[in-house]
């Protein structure tokens, strides 16, 4: 494939083109070595582990408590849910009860991260695409929510608010009564981008029907979240392995159905995105009516050592599903800890579907999928 | 007026050289310095201003503030911008082709000032009225694709090839349906030159190239949306697409080199804009009279006049394509090409032998067609007005204004 003839004695070669590590649209220190004809890519293989931190090996150095700060960092996008896996896994271990404001607590505080980890989804599609202006509407709405969390938990970006047991800090009423204006201001604004961006026909032509992921390959990939879900397949950890207080609430899965093109292209995975913005924002404001009274942190022994065992908890993250396997053996200290994220899966069906599209549609492709470098790697 | 330039310029060199040397290098010593005057007097800070001007309705329509820093209004930051850029080093690729390295700059740069030697600015303020003024025109810009394909391949870049490629493919065919929208114009006003096309059309809209009939008005849009392409602009930005190929052909280039490049893209916007307002929209035509004042009795009055509508109306098409920026995705490289060679060229086609048809029929014009025509235009704008005056209504200005917090 390296090399081919044209026929008319001309002798053309493969390009070998290199794709980051430091590149406008890869989203972080992320690498392809993408070989290609032209525009037109043979072959793309990505290239991870440029952000590897030992997250995974910090967890059997730190206590229990203090491995929570830790998992902030596994993906920055969305904080709240890498903290909401270990504590679960780590209170499943403990058999610590979560006490119902706790819980609520919790799921008010993900589905923020979630809108917020979204509008970063879609603002860089849009910017990858060539459209500046919706992402800086999308941070503009994200810096919000930005303000929600500092009101809620004292940061911005790696949030540390969960704990084992519960919340750090209750979310007050008036912090409530804002949320609520925030989702009374934001759901109009998910229209206008439906105006700029989803309803735009060259936005449109540039996604539809490019780089279409089938429902078979997104199950042998192992694609998780929102990807899994644009190719047709109705699978979501809050609806089908529920946890937390999502049982109680009443919310739709979107999936894909081939809006503009085919199921499974990068504007079904788009899309989907779209729509979760909505269904968070149902979520936020059942939980907030629903919010019962009580303590929101149960109360958990400073030096805490659960018994002896192995658990593997599963939630709904933004990237998809997030895994927590945790071992413990009974001492201060976790005894391992492993952590399944949604990006990383993406990357592998890279190298399956990019063959045959240009060089911008492997962008979009990349967007699309919305990985996240640091959790690619962790 | 152009006797008085003369002679103000003889009586300058007589006075500086007297009898040194010859009359004739002394007019080409006067013109280097007319013309060194002009780019610096004015050249410069359009495209300087235009560059301020851009990224702060940019900046509105992505609620962000902008440059607000420099001057009044941020208005001086293409000056800051170019004097530190004028400070940095200027880093040569160890491995990329010297000579056209560093000559690449300068051409684009050169496609991009020649551009100025034929705009009509007022009835007498042109440096040249070239007898084949279009063409220069259409030529000298060419050059500029000679520049970025040199960028390109002297880099030595993967990145810089692929966008010189691009920009090479993309600016060679969109010349054709801008070349065939240029052909209606001509065959409507029966010469090249510049003057000749504006005194051909009149001062008043229906009168214009741009309305004349149905057919000029799609060639009008054939040649704006090429210009824009050629102009490397959004949506046809691929060739420096910085999402896809980090900075395309100008990836290598830092500094002052890299800064002639913009100039010369933010410089050429206004080109963009002046052509069309000579071809399309009567450049500086300004009604005989106004309120009774025979404006050829003030000749001041009229020049000022002229140059501010020639300029206004020009200066409208890079609004126009700055908005056009801040709204639109990029269009991927198939796509570009295929909306060239599918749709514009056939439609420009059509445009010019429907032209040709119309002139056999009324080889004067027809002035009902060319008021149906314009009252269809306006229709559209006013269509267009109602929707953005129901979108303002219907928005909720206290969701920006006012923030939840």
């Amino acid at each position: 494939m390296s090399e081919v003839s044209t026929g008319t004695g001309l002798h053309t070669e493969d390009m070998t083109l290199n794709v980051g590590p430091q590149h406008p649209s890869t989203h972080g220190v992320l690498r392809f070595v993408v070989k290609t004809d032209g525009e037109v890519i043979n072959e793309a293989i990505p290239d991870v582990g440029y952000l590897h931190r030992s997250i995974e090996k910090i967890g059997e150095k730190c206590t229990w408590h203090g491995y929570v700060p830790y998992t902030d960092r596994a993906d920055y996008l969305a904080a709240m849910f890498a903290n909401q896996g270990f504590c679960m896994a780590a209170e499943r271990l403990g058999n610590v009860e979560v006490p119902p404001r706790g819980e609520y607590c919790r799921v008010i505080a993900c589905e923020l991260n979630r809108v917020a980890s979204h509008l970063i989804a879609v603002g860089t599609f849009g910017q990858d695409i060539g459209a500046i202006t919706p992402f800086l509407h999308a941070l503009r709405e994200r810096e919000s929510i930005n303000d929600l969390m500092e009101e809620i938990c004292g940061a911005r970006l790696t949030y540390n608010y969960l704990r084992i047991g519960g919340v750090g800090y209750d979310i007050k009423p008036e912090t409530c009564g804002r949320i609520a204006a925030f989702l009374d201001h934001f759901e109009p604004i998910v229209d206008e981008y439906n105006r700029l961006l989803s309803n735009n026909k060259i936005f449109i032509e540039r996604l539809a029907n490019v780089a279409v992921i089938s429902k078979e390959d997104a199950l042998q990939y192992n694609l998780v979240g929102p990807n899994l879900r644009a190719s047709g397949v109705q699978w979501d950890i809050r609806r089908d392995i529920p946890y937390s207080v999502y049982p109680e609430l009443d919310f739709e899965v979107p999936v894909g159905q081939g809006e503009r093109g085919t199921q499974g292209d990068s504007y079904d995975r788009y899309y989907v995105r779209i729509r979760e913005l909505l269904e968070s924002c149902r979520i936020l404001r059942q939980c907030l009516d629903k919010m019962p009274d009580g303590p929101a942190l149960a109360k958990v022994a400073r030096k805490f050592k659960p018994p002896a065992g192995e658990t593997y908890v599963r939630i709904e993250a933004p990237r998809g599903d997030m895994g927590y396997y945790v071992v413990s053996d009974g001492s201060e200290y976790p005894y391992r800890v492993r952590i399944r994220t949604g990006s990383f899966t993406a990357m592998s069906i890279i190298d399956k579907i990019s063959p045959g599209i240009m060089v911008a549609d492997l962008i979009a492709l990349i967007a699309s999928l919305d990985v996240d470098a640091p959790e690619i790697d962790r | 007026m152009e006797s008085t330039i003369q002679d103000l310029i003889q009586a300058l060199i007589q006075a500086l050289l007297p009898g040194a040397i010859p009359v004739s290098v002394g007019y080409a010593l006067a013109a280097i310095l007319v013309a060194f005057a002009v780019l610096s007097a004015f050249v410069a800070p359009l495209a300087g201003v235009t560059s301020w001007l851009e990224r702060r309705v940019w900046a509105r329509m992505q609620s962000r503030v902008g440059p607000n820093r420099v001057g009044p209004q941020g208005i001086l930051q293409w000056l800051a911008d170019g004097v530190k850029n004028i400070q940095k080093e200027d880093i040569i690729p160890a491995s990329a082709d010297r000579k056209l390295f560093l000559l690449a700059p300068y051409i684009v740069f050169a496609g991009f000032i020649g551009a100025f030697v034929v705009i009509p600015f007022g009835s007498w303020l042109i440096p040249a009225d070239l007898n084949i003024g279009i063409l220069y025109l259409l030529a000298i810009t060419s050059l500029a694709v000679v520049g970025i394909l040199m960028a390109g391949w002297s880099s030595n870049n993967k990145w810089s090839l692929l966008g010189g490629m691009r920009s090479a493919a993309q600016i060679v065919s969109y010349e054709i349906p801008a070349g065939l929208s240029v052909l209606t114009v001509i065959f409507l006003s029966g010469t090249l030159s510049m003057q000749g096309i504006i005194q051909a059309q009149g001062w008043a809209p229906q009168d214009w190239f741009i309305f004349y009939n149905p057919f000029t008005l799609v060639a009008f849009f054939m040649f704006f949306t090429s210009a824009l392409a050629e102009g490397n602009r959004t949506p046809f930005d691929i060739p420096e697409a910085e999402s896809e190929l980090v900075a395309g052909y100008v990836t290598e280039y830092s500094g002052m080199r890299f800064l002639f490049f913009f100039f010369a893209e933010w410089g050429n916007l206004y080109v963009i804009g002046a052509i069309t307002t000579t071809l399309f929209l009567g450049g500086w035509q300004i009604p005989a009279t106004i309120f009774g004042v025979t404006m050829a009795e003030h000749p001041v009055a009229k020049g000022v006049l002229e140059f501010t509508v020639f300029f206004a109306k020009s200066y409208l098409w890079v609004l126009v394509a700055m908005w056009i920026r801040g709204t639109l995705p990029r269009v991927r490289v198939d796509q570009l090409m295929a909306m060239c060679w599918k749709y514009m060229v056939p439609i420009a086609f059509v445009c010019l032998f429907g032209t040709i048809v119309l002139l056999v029929i009324w080889p004067d014009g027809n002035p009902a067609l060319s008021l149906a025509t314009l009252g269809f235009t306006v229709l559209v704008i006013v269509y267009f007005m109602w929707r953005v005056a129901y979108q303002i209504m219907h928005s909720r200005p206290e969701l920006y204004l006012k923030p939840y917090v």
